[in-house]
C-alpha cells in the first residue's frame, strides 16, 4: 500500500453528488427489486411470448420450479408482500432515474462523461485489449468500455425495465395501449422484463469484479466521497477537473 | 505482477464476503414485512397508493382497455380461484340452471331492485374481447358479453354519498373455524361506470360456465383478475368499507393485496 502512495497520481474530484446519491439509491432499490421480483415470478414460474399464456396449447419458452427461498423477499411464498415491496421500490427507482437524468443534463455528466466521442471509437479496441490484460488505468474520463457499460445500463436497461414493468399494468395498458405491443404483447413484455433483470445481474457481477480488480479502495472512495486517485500515467491527460 | 496477485486475493476475499452476505438478503431478514401492521409495510403501502392516484390522473373516466380480435381467442378462459362453489344457496340455483337467480342491487340507492337473468339478458349488452391479467402473472384472452353495470346503476339510482360498488358473491373461497368466508370485492364508481365494466353472462359465445363465474361475473378491464368477482349474488352501493370484514375493501385486499389493482 505504501509503495502505491509513493508514486500515486493526483487525487481529483471525480463523481458529482447527484451521481453518488442516485448510485446508492439504485443499489438499494435493485437489491429489493430483484429479490421481490423473483418472489413475484415464483407465483407463475414460466415465461412466454405473445399476449397470453397457453393453457390448452404450448407457448412457454422457459419454465422452472421456482427460485429458492433464500433468493426471494419474503423468504416464504407470499405474492402480496412481494408486490408491496416491488412496487414501492419501483416508484423510488423510477423517480431516481428522472432526478438523475435532469441533474446529469444540468451538470453535464451525460455530455462530458457518458456520451461516446470519436476518441472513444479509436480507443475501443485497445481498451478491450487493456481490460483483457487487466491493465486498468485510472483516468479522469471513463474508458470506452466503461461508457458502453454505464451508458447501456442507464439509457437502455433502466428505461427498458421500467417500460416492460408498466406494460404488465392493466391500468397503464389503457393509458398507453401501444406499450405492451412494442414488446410483442404482455407476456413478451414480462419475458423482456426478466431478461433485462438477468442482464442487470450480469452487469452487477462484472461491475463488482472490475471494482475489485481496479482497486476497491479508490473505486469505492470515488462513489462515496467523490474523490478518485488517478494513475501516475494518467496525469498528462487530466488538464481540466 | 504483484498487483495482479493482490487483485486476485482481494477478488477472492470479495467473492467470499458477498457469498456470505447473499443468504442474508433473501431469507428471513425481511420477513418482518409480512406482518400486517408493521410500520415499514404500512409506509410502503401508503407510498403505493400513488399508483391509484397516478392512474386516476392519467386515465380519463372512459378510456378503454385494449380490445382484441376473434383471431386472438385461442382457448377458453383459464379458471382460477373458486371454480365449483358448494354453498347451499348456489347449489340450489345451479340445479335449476339459474332459472330462479335474481341479482340484488341495494345499499345507497334510490330504488333497491332485483333483476332476473332473463331481464338482464334482454337489456342492451356490450361484447368485448379482452385480456384477463392475473396477479400471478398469466394472461388469457376471451370474449365477454354482458350488461354494462352503468345501466343497472342508472336503473336503481345511485345516491350521491355512494363511493363504491361492493360485490357480494356466492362462493366460499375459504372455510375457517368461524364459518364460510364468502368472496367480496369492491370498485370505485369511476370503474363501476366505465363502459367496459359489464356483468358478463356469456363467454366466447356460450353461456358463462360455472368455473368462470356463472351466472354473473363482473369485468373490470383496467385492473387485475382478482377484482373481477365471480358468482355475484348482490351488489351493494356503499360510502365506506372500513367496517366490512377487515376493512380493506375486498377478500384479497384483506389478505395483503392492493385494493386498487391497476398494476
Amino acid at each position: 500500500m505504501s509503495g502505491q502512495t509513493q508514486n500515486a497520481g493526483r487525487l481529483i474530484k471525480r463523481q458529482k453528488l447527484s451521481t453518488r446519491v442516485t448510485h446508492w439509491i439504485w443499489a438499494i432499490c435493485l437489491f429489493f427489486l430483484l429479490l421481490s421480483g423473483l418472489q413475484i415470478f415464483n407465483a407463475h414460474s414460466a415465461l412466454y411470448l405473445g399476449d397470453q399464456v397457453g393453457f390448452t396449447y404450448e407457448n412457454a419458452i422457459f419454465e422452472i420450479e421456482g427460485f429458492p427461498s433464500w433468493m426471494t423477499i419474503p423468504s416464504t411464498q407470499d405474492l402480496a408482500t412481494g408486490r408491496v415491496v416491488h412496487l414501492f421500490f419501483a416508484w423510488i427507482f423510477a423517480a431516481t432515474l428522472i432526478v438523475w437524468f435532469v441533474a446529469s443534463l444540468w451538470n453535464r455528466h451525460i455530455r462530458k462523461d457518458l456520451l461516446p466521442t470519436t476518441k472513444d471509437a479509436k480507443n475501443f479496441v485497445p481498451d478491450i485489449r487493456d481490460h483483457l490484460r487487466l491493465k486498468l488505468v485510472h483516468t479522469v474520463r471513463y474508458s470506452p468500455l466503461q461508457k458502453l457499460a454505464y451508458g447501456g445500463v442507464l439509457f437502455v436497461l433502466f428505461p427498458l425495465i421500467i417500460m416492460t414493468g408498466l406494460s404488465m399494468s392493466p391500468g397503464m395498458n389503457a393509458v398507453l395501449p401501444w406499450l405492451p405491443e412494442l414488446f410483442g404483447g404482455r407476456q413478451s413484455a414480462r419475458t423482456v422484463h426478466f431478461i433485462v433483470m438477468a442482464l442487470l445481474v450480469a452487469f452487477f457481477v462484472v461491475h463488482m469484479a472490475m471494482i475489485v480488480l481496479a482497486g476497491p479502495v479508490n473505486e469505492l472512495r470515488s462513489i462515496i466521497t467523490g474523490r478518485y486517485r488517478l494513475s501516475p500515467s494518467a496525469k498528462k491527460e487530466a488538464p481540466h477537473v | 505482477m504483484s498487483k495482479l496477485i493482490l487483485s486476485r486475493r482481494s477478488l477472492l476475499r470479495a467473492s467470499l464476503a458477498s457469498a456470505a452476505a447473499l443468504p442474508l438478503g433473501g431469507c428471513e431478514a425481511f420477513d418482518f414485512l409480512r406482518t400486517r401492521d408493521n410500520a415499514m409495510r404500512e409506509f410502503m403501502i401508503g407510498m403505493n397508493n400513488l399508483t391509484y392516484k397516478a392512474q386516476r390522473l392519467l386515465l380519463s373516466a372512459d378510456q378503454l382497455a385494449p380490445e382484441f380480435t376473434v383471431a386472438d381467442i385461442k382457448q377458453d378462459q383459464h379458471p382460477n380461484g373458486s371454480t365449483e362453489p358448494d354453498t347451499d344457496d348456489y347449489l340450489a340455483l345451479q340445479e335449476k340452471n339459474f332459472a330462479d337467480y335474481q341479482l340484488e342491487v341495494n345499499g345507497l340507492v334510490e330504488r333497491p331492485m332485483r333483476f332476473t337473468l332473463d331481464a338482464i339478458r334482454t337489456m342492451p349488452s356490450r361484447t368485448q374481447i379482452t385480456r384477463h391479467d392475473c396477479v400471478e402473472g398469466w394472461s388469457c384472452i376471451a370474449k365477454w358479453q354482458g350488461v354494462p353495470l352503468m345501466q343497472i346503476l342508472g336503473q336503481v339510482g345511485v345516491k350521491p354519498e355512494a363511493r363504491y360498488a361492493m360485490f357480494h358473491c356466492f362462493d366460499a373461497i375459504e372455510k375457517g373455524l368461524s364459518g364460510e368466508i364468502l368472496y367480496y370485492e369492491s370498485i370505485d364508481l369511476i370503474d363501476a361506470r366505465h363502459p367496459q365494466t359489464i356483468l358478463a353472462y356469456a363467454m366466447n359465445d356460450k353461456p358463462l360456465p360455472v368455473e368462470n363465474g356463472a351466472p354473473l361475473r363482473v369485468r373490470v378491464e383496467r385492473q387485475l383478475g382478482y377484482k373481477m368477482a365471480k358468482y355475484i349474488r348482490r351488489i351493494e352501493l356503499i360510502s365506506d368499507f372500513s367496517q366490512i370484514e377487515q376493512g380493506q375493501g375486498s377478500y384479497w385486499a384483506d389478505r395483503g393485496y392492493e385494493w386498487y389493482a391497476g398494476i
